[in-house]
C-alpha cells in the first residue's frame, strides 16, 4: 500500500506545484491519476519514485517510511517509474537495457515475450540502440517494457498513451488489462485516456496541485464524462491520441 | 613468450596462444613470429623498418593480424606498414598496439599504417590501443593511418583506445574514388592526467563516395583531448560525422570539425555534442535498481562499446 501525507512540492522558481496531496493507494489496486496538463500529476509521479524530493509532508510504502529513500533505494523496495518522455542512451543497446531492468541476462524468448506484449518484434530490436533513431512510439514502448520486466509491488506509468499511436493503442490497454489481472502490488497510471479510466479500480483527479476527487472508478468516472460534456476541465479524451 | 607479451596480445587482438590466418607480431621492434599464407604475404621492407603486407585479389574471408608491443621501458619502436588489397578480396586487418612499462623509463609505439584497396576490395580493419604497468615511465602510442580507396572499396576501420595510454596523437587520412565507401568508429577513453588528440582527414574525389565518422570519447579526472575532423567532398558524395565525448570531473575536451564542400552535390553533415553524462540518464537506471556510480559506468560502457 502507497500513502502519501500532505505532500508539497515547489518547483525552483518558488511556484508551488503540489500543494499539500494526500492520497492512499490500496494493494491489488488499479489506480488512474487523471487532470488537467499543468495541474502537478507527472511532478506527483516523480516524487513518488524519488525523483524530486517534497519540500514536506510523508511517502509510505507497505508501512515504511520512503520519504528520504534516494531513487535507488525505492527501486530496490519495489518502485518502478515508466518516464512519460523515456530517456535515450547512446551506444547502449535495447538487449542491454533490457536486462539491466531484469536484474541479469535474458534469453531471446524471454526478450521475445516481453517486446511482444508492447507490439515489438525482438529481433528488429534488441540489437539497436536506444538513442534517436527509435520513434516516439518505440521507444515508449520499451520503456514500458523495462518496467513490465521488473515485477515490483508498485509500478508507476506517467501517460503510458503519449506518443503511442491509435492502431497500437488498443494493444496497450490489454497490457493494462492483463497486468491488471495478475497484479501482485499497486499500478498508478497517469492518463488522460478514457479506456485507461475505465479499467482502474479506482480514479484520482489532481488539479491545480490538489487532490480535487478520488473514488471508485464507477462512481468518479460518469462524473468526469458529464463535466467533459460542458466544461471539460480535467480528462476525458476520446481520440486516440494524447500528450 | 613472456607473460607481458601474451598479456598484451589478448587486449588488442584476438590472440589465444595462437592466431587463424596470416600473422606478424613484433615485440620491441623485432619480430616474434610470422606467417603467410597462400593468399596473403607478408615482407620485411628493405628501405625502412616494418613489413609489407599483399593481399592477393579475390582473397575472401580471410584474416591478418599484425600486432606490435612494445614490452619495456626505454623503448622507441617506429615502423611503417604497408596494406596492398587486392581487387575484390574480403578481408579482415587487426591491428593493435600495447605498450607496457614499470622501470620509470617511456614505452612508445608509433606504427604508420597505409591501406591501398583495389576496385571492390573491402577490408575490416580493428585497431585497439591500450597501456600497462606501474610506474611514472610515459606510455605513448602515436598511430598514423593513411588509406587510399579506388572505386567501389569499402572499409570499415574500428579504433579504440581504452586506458592505460599517457599520451597519443591519432592521425588518419583517406582519399576515396567512386563509390568508394568507408566507415570509421573510434572511441576513447582518457583518465588521470592523459592527453589524446585525434585527427580525421578524408577527401571524396569520386562519385557516390560517402563516408561516415563517428568518434565516442570520454575524458575524466584531469585529462584532455582534442578532436579535429575535416571532410572534402569534391564530387556528388556523403559525408557525415558525429563526434559525442562525455566529461566528468575536470576533464577537458576541444572539437573542431570542419566541412569542405567543393561540390554543390556534396552532402556533408557534422553533428557534435560535449557535456556531462544527462542527469535523466542516470536517474532512469537508477529506477531501475543501480546505484549512481553503476548507473555512470552502465552508460559509458555503452556509450564506449
Amino acid at each position: 500500500m502507497l500513502e502519501l501525507k500532505d505532500i508539497v512540492w515547489r518547483a525552483p522558481d518558488g511556484e508551488a506545484i503540489l500543494k499539500g496531496v494526500s492520497l492512499t493507494v490500496p494493494d491489488d489496486t488499479l489506480m488512474a491519476i487523471t487532470g488537467p496538463n499543468g495541474g502537478g500529476k507527472t511532478t506527483l509521479a516523480r516524487v513518488i519514485a524519488g525523483l524530486e524530493k517534497p519540500e514536506s509532508g510523508a511517502i509510505l510504502l507497505d508501512g515504511e517510511d520512503i520519504t528520504n529513500l534516494n531513487v535507488t533505494e525505492r527501486a530496490r523496495r519495489g518502485v518502478s517509474y515508466a518516464f512519460q518522455q523515456p530517456v535515450r542512451f547512446k551506444g547502449l543497446l535495447v538487449r542491454q537495457l533490457l536486462e539491466l531492468a531484469a536484474g541479469g541476462e535474458m534469453g531471446e524468448r524471454r526478450m521475445c515475450e516481453v517486446l511482444s506484449r508492447v507490439g515489438l518484434c525482438a529481433r528488429e530490436y534488441i540489437d539497436r540502440e536506444v538513442n534517436a533513431t527509435l520513434s516516439g512510439g518505440e521507444i515508449k514502448r520499451i520503456e514500458i517494457a523495462t518496467v513490465l520486466l521488473r515485477h515490483t509491488r508498485l509500478t508507476i506509468f506517467d501517460e503510458p498513451e503519449a506518443g503511442i499511436d491509435l492502431w497500437s493503442f488498443g494493444n496497450l490497454i490489454d497490457v493494462f488489462k492483463d497486468l491488471r489481472e495478475h497484479m501482485h502490488g499497486s499500478m498508478l497510471i497517469i492518463s488522460h485516456q478514457e479506456r485507461i479510466l475505465q479499467i482502474a479500480d479506482r480514479i484520482a483527479v489532481i488539479a491545480g496541485g490538489v487532490l480535487t476527487r478520488e473514488g471508485a472508478a464507477g462512481e468518479v468516472f460518469p462524473e468526469l464524462m458529464s463535466d467533459a460534456g460542458g466544461n471539460r476541465a480535467c480528462c476525458g479524451r476520446r481520440e486516440g491520441f494524447a500528450g | 613468450m613472456n607473460q607481458i607479451l601474451d598479456g598484451l596480445l589478448k587486449m588488442v587482438s584476438d590472440w589465444n596462444g595462437k592466431f587463424e590466418g596470416a600473422f606478424n607480431i613484433r615485440e620491441n621492434g623485432g619480430c616474434a613470429g610470422r606467417r603467410s599464407t597462400e593468399h596473403i604475404k607478408i615482407e620485411t621492407k628493405q628501405d625502412k623498418p616494418g613489413l609489407d603486407i599483399r593481399i592477393l585479389p579475390g582473397t575472401k574471408g580471410e584474416s591478418v593480424s599484425i600486432p606490435a608491443c612494445v614490452t619495456h621501458g626505454g623503448v622507441d619502436d617506429l615502423t611503417y606498414n604497408d596494406f596492398y588489397v587486392g581487387e575484390d578480396a574480403d578481408v579482415t586487418i587487426v591491428a593493435g598496439c600495447g605498450v607496457h612499462t614499470e622501470t620509470g623509463e617511456p614505452a612508445r609505439h608509433n606504427g604508420v599504417h597505409r591501406f591501398f584497396l583495389a576496385k571492390g576490395a573491402r577490408v575490416k580493419y580493428l585497431e585497439k590501443h591500450v597501456g600497462t604497468g606501474k610506474g611514472a615511465g610515459i606510455r605513448r602510442i602515436d598511430p598514423v593511418t593513411e588509406v587510399f580507396m579506388e572505386e567501389d572499396a569499402v572499409m570499415i576501420m574500428e579504433t579504440s583506445q581504452i586506458g592505460g595510454v599517457d599520451s597519443t596523437a591519432r592521425i588518419t587520412h583517406a582519399t576515396l574514388g567512386k563509390n568508394a565507401k568507408l566507415h570509421i568508429h573510434e572511441r576513447l577513453l582518457t583518465e588521470g592526467v592523459q592527453q589524446a588528440r585525434t585527427e580525421f582527414e578524408v577527401v571524396m574525389n569520386g562519385a557516390g563516395a560517402g563516408v561516415d565518422l563517428i568518434s565516442r570519447s570520454v575524458a575524466r579526472g584531469d585529462s584532455r583531448q582534442s578532436y579535429r575532423s575535416v571532410i572534402t567532398g569534391n564530387a556528388p558524395c556523403t559525408g557525415h560525422s558525429e563526434c559525442d565525448a562525455i566529461i566528468g570531473e575536470n576533464g577537458s575536451v576541444a572539437a573542431a570539425p570542419e566541412l569542405v564542400a567543393n561540390n554543390a552535390d556534396a552532402a556533408l553533415i557534422h553533428e557534435a555534442a560535449i557535456g556531462k553524462i544527462a542527469g535523466e540518464q542516470i536517474l532512469k537506471l537508477q529506477t531501475l535498481g543501480l546505484t549512481e556510480r553503476e548507473a555512470e559506468a552502465k552508460i559509458v560502457e555503452g556509450f564506449l562499446r
